[in-house]
C-alpha cells in the first residue's frame, strides 16, 4: 500500500541505563523513519533493544539523547500527562501477555480507553461492541479473560487498541505466546486493520514467519538498526 | 466519570470482601464507638436533668451534719444535732418565697402484705411533700392535716408496692403491715420510674412524719427539710435566707459554723450534666484515637492494593490514563471504603445506644448533626489516609508498571 507522510522519527537516538561501568546503551545512536500506513516488522537477538524502541515510539518512554519526534511534535520531550494525551489520542498497545484487566469482562476493557477520553456510556457500549466485531468477537462480550483463550483474548487486546481509532499501533511480540494457527489468524487480522484502517503498524517479532506479514523488516543489533528492508513478497 | 469510578471501586471492595471488613474493623469500631457514645451520652443527660425535674424543681434540700467540704458532710469531730420540729416550724413561720416546705425522714423497711414482703423506703413525712417533690396522686387522697399532727396509721403507696402486693388492683382501703405497726392505704403515688443511677423511685411507702418517728424511727429526728421555691425566686436567693433562719432557730453564734447543709437540687442537676459532658468528651477522645487506628488501617490496605494491582496501574497508564485518573480511582475506592465503614458503625452505634437506653431506661437521642459529622469525618479518614497510597500508584512508571509480576 501507498506510505503517506512521515509519522515517526528517530534522530540518534540513545537509550541508557545505570551508570559509570554498569552502564548499558539499550540504543545507542538510532536512526530511523516510519511513514503513515506502513507496516513495520522489527526483529533481532533478545538484548537488541526493540522493547526499548517501542516503548519510545509508543511514547511510554522517552530517549536518554537525541529527538524522537511522533506527528511532528517532539515527544520525546513531553512530560508524562502529555505522553499519556498523545497515547489515549494516537497510539494503541498490544501486547505479548495481551494485558487485559482481570475479572473484568472483554466489553469492559474495551472500553477502558474510551473512559479515559470522557466518551459518554452509551457512545463507549457501542463503540467497544463495534471493535469487538471487527476481530470477529461477536458473542464473546461479557467474557471474561479467565473464559476466553489466548487467541481470543489477545483479539479483545486488539479491539481494545484499535477502538479509539488511533494512528499507530504498537505490538511487542503479540503472538509470542500463540501456536501458529492462532498466529497466523491475528496477523491476518492486523494485516486487514493495515489495509482497511490505514492504521500504521510498528510490530516487534522474533519469527521470519510472523515478520512476512508486514511490507519492511528493521534488524536491531545491540542497539543499532543493523539493516532496514522491503519485504519483497507479501503473504 | 465519577460515577464510573464509584462503581469500580464499590467492585474492588466485593472481590475481597473478608480483606476490606478487616480493614474497616477499625473505623467501624470507631464510628460505632463514638456515635454509641455520644447517644448514649445524651440520653444520660436528658435523664439526669428529668430526674432532678422529677425530684421537684427549685427544690432546697437541708440536712443536719456541717456543709459539704474538705471534711465532707457531717464530719465525725462533731456530734451531728438532728433537725428538730422546731427547725421546721421557724422555716414555716418566717421564709418567704417558698411554695412548699416539708420534713422527711427515710429508712429502708420491710413492708409486708398477707405473705408477701418487700423492703421499701418508708418516708414520713406530711402533706406539703406532695407539692414540694411535684408528685401527684393517681387515686386516693393526701394526708390531712389532722392525720399529720397525731401521727395515724394511714399511707401512701408508690406503684413498685401496689405491683408486688395487689398487681393491677385496688390497693386503696388495704392495710399492710411495716415493721410491725400496722396502715391503712388511703392513695396511690404517680409512679416515676428510675433514676439515672438505677434506683426505684416508686418502691415507696409514704407516711405522716409523727406516725414514722413514734413506730419505725423510734426517735422525734428530721431527717430532712425539702423546701420549694416559688416562680418568682431562685434557689440562689431563697438558700441564705434558709440559712439565717435555721441559724437563729438553732441558736448558732456567728463564729460558728453551721451545723446543717443546705443543697441546691438545680446546682447538683447542672454539676451531673457537666460530669456526663466532660465523660463523654473523654470517652469520644479514645474513639478518636480508634478512628486514627482505623486510617492507619485504611493506608495499609490501599498500599497492598496499589502493589498488587500495579499491573492494571501499567495497563491504565498505558492506555491513557493520566495521573489525576489513577490518583482519583484510589482515592475514591479509599473513601468508598472508609465511608462503607463509617455507615456500618453509625449503624452499630445507633443499635447499642438503643440497646443501652433501654436497660439504663433512658431516653433514645439520636443527633442527626452527630451522624452527619461521623460520615463527614470518616469520609474524610478515607481522603486522608488514602491519598499517600493513591499518589504512589499514581507516580508509578508505566513500563516498570506494565513489567510488574
Ligand atoms: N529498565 C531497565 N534497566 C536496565 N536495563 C534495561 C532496562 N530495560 C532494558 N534494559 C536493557 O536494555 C537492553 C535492551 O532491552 P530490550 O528490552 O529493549 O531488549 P529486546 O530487544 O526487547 O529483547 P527481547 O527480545 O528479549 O524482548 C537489554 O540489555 C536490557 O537488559
Ligand atoms: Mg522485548
Amino acid at each position: 500500500m501507498a506510505a503517506g507522510a512521515t509519522l515517526i522519527t528517530f534522530d540518534k537516538v540513545w537509550k541508557s541505563y545505570g551508570q559509570g561501568e554498569a552502564k548499558v546503551h539499550a540504543l545507542a545512536g538510532v536512526d530511523l523513519a516510519i511513514r503513515r500506513g506502513e507496516f513495520v516488522a522489527i526483529m533481532g537477538p533478545s538484548g537488541s533493544g526493540k522493547s526499548t524502541a517501542m516503548n519510545i515510539i509508543g511514547c511510554l518512554d522517552t530517549p536518554t539523547a537525541g529527538t524522537y519526534s511522533f506527528m511532528g511534535i517532539d515527544a520525546g520531550r513531553l512530560d508524562r500527562n502529555r505522553r499519556a494525551m498523545l497515547r489515549n489520542l494516537y497510539v494503541g498497545f498490544v501486547f505479548q501477555g495481551y494485558n487485559l484487566l482481570a475479572r473484568t469482562t472483554a466489553a469492559e476493557n474495551v472500553e477502558l480507553p474510551l473512559i479515559y477520553r470522557g466518551v459518554a456510556t452509551r457512545e463507549r457500549r457501542d463503540l467497544a461492541m463495534q471493535a469487538l466485531a471487527e476481530v470477529g468477537l461477536v458473542g464473546r462480550e461479557h467474557h471474561t479473560p479467565a473464559e476466553l483463550s489466548g487467541g481470543q483474548q489477545q483479539r479483545v487486546a486488539i479491539a481494545r487498541a484499535i477502538v479509539t481509532r488511533p494512528t499507530l499501533l504498537v505490538a511487542d511480540e503479540p503472538t509470542g505466546n500463540l501456536d501458529t494457527a492462532r498466529t497466523h489468524e491475528i496477523m491476518e487480522l492486523l494485516t486487514r486493520l493495515n489495509t482497511e484502517l490505514g492504521l500504521t503498524i510498528a510490530m516487534v517479532t522474533h519469527e521470519a514467519d510472523v515478520a512476512r506479514y508486514a511490507e519492511r523488516t528493521i534488524r536491531f543489533l545491540d542497539g543499532h538498526v543493523a539493516s532496514d528492508s522491503k519485504n519483497l513478497e507479501v503473504a | 466519570m465519577i460515577w464510573e469510578t464509584v462503581r469500580l471501586s464499590l467492585r474492588s471492595i466485593r472481590r475481597n470482601v473478608l480483606r476490606s471488613f478487616l480493614t474497616l474493623l477499625g473505623i467501624v469500631i470507631g464510628v460505632a464507638a463514638v456515635i454509641a457514645m455520644l447517644t448514649i451520652g445524651s440520653g444520660t443527660t436528658e435523664k439526669v436533668k428529668a430526674d432532678i425535674s422529677k425530684l421537684g424543681s427549685n427544690l432546697l434540700v437541708v440536712r443536719s451534719g456541717r456543709p459539704a467540704g474538705p471534711g465532707g458532710p457531717g464530719g465525725l469531730d462533731q456530734v451531728v444535732r438532728p433537725l428538730a420540729e422546731k427547725d421546721l416550724a421557724a422555716l414555716v413561720a418566717h421564709l418567704t418565697g417558698a411554695r412548699a416546705i416539708s420534713p422527711a425522714s427515710q429508712k429502708q423497711v420491710r413492708v409486708i402484705f398477707g405473705t408477701e414482703s418487700l423492703t421499701s423506703g418508708v418516708t414520713g413525712t406530711d402533706s406539703a411533700y406532695l407539692d414540694a417533690r411535684d408528685w401527684k396522686l393517681v387515686s386516693g387522697r393526701p394526708f390531712s392535716d389532722s392525720e399529720t399532727r397525731s401521727g395515724t396509721g394511714v399511707c401512701l403507696i408508690g406503684e413498685t408496692v401496689r405491683q408486688q402486693f395487689f398487681g393491677a388492683g385496688d390497693p386503696e382501703g388495704e392495710i399492710i403491715r411495716v415493721n410491725r405497726t400496722s396502715c391503712k392505704i388511703i392513695g396511690l403515688l404517680e409512679p416515676k420510674g428510675y433514676t439515672g443511677f438505677g434506683q426505684d423511685q416508686d418502691n415507696v411507702v409514704l407516711m405522716p412524719l409523727h406516725a414514722y418517728q413514734r413506730r419505725i424511727a423510734g426517735n422525734r429526728d428530721i431527717d430532712n427539710i425539702y423546701i420549694a421555691a416559688d416562680d418568682r425566686t431562685p434557689t440562689s436567693e431563697l438558700q441564705p435566707r434558709v440559712e439565717d433562719i435555721l441559724r437563729d432557730a438553732r441558736r448558732i453564734t456567728p463564729e460558728r459554723e453551721s451545723d446543717f447543709a443546705i443543697r441546691d437540687m438545680t446546682q447538683i442537676a447542672d454539676a451531673m450534666a457537666s460530669a456526663t459532658t466532660t465523660m463523654t468528651g473523654m470517652l469520644g477522645a479514645v474513639a478518636g484515637v480508634s478512628l486514627l487506628v482505623g486510617g492507619i488501617g485504611i493506608m495499609n490496605i490501599m498500599l497492598v492494593s496499589v502493589t498488587e494491582r500495579t499491573r492494571e496501574i501499567g495497563i491504565r497508564l498505558a492506555i491513557g490514563a493520566h495521573e489525576k485518573h489513577i490518583l482519583i480511582q484510589f482515592l475514591v475506592e479509599a473513601t468508598v471504603l472508609s465511608l462503607l465503614g463509617g455507615i456500618i458503625g453509625i449503624l452499630i452505634g445507633l443499635a447499642l445506644a438503643g440497646l443501652a437506653s433501654v436497660t439504663l431506661t433512658i431516653p433514645f437521642v439520636p443527633s442527626p448533626a452527630v451522624i452527619l459529622l461521623a460520615v463527614g469525618f470518616s469520609a474524610l479518614i478515607g481522603m486522608v489516609f488514602g491519598f499517600f497510597p493513591a499518589l504512589r500508584g499514581a507516580r508509578l512508571d508505566p513500563i516498570d508498571a506494565l513489567r510488574h509480576e
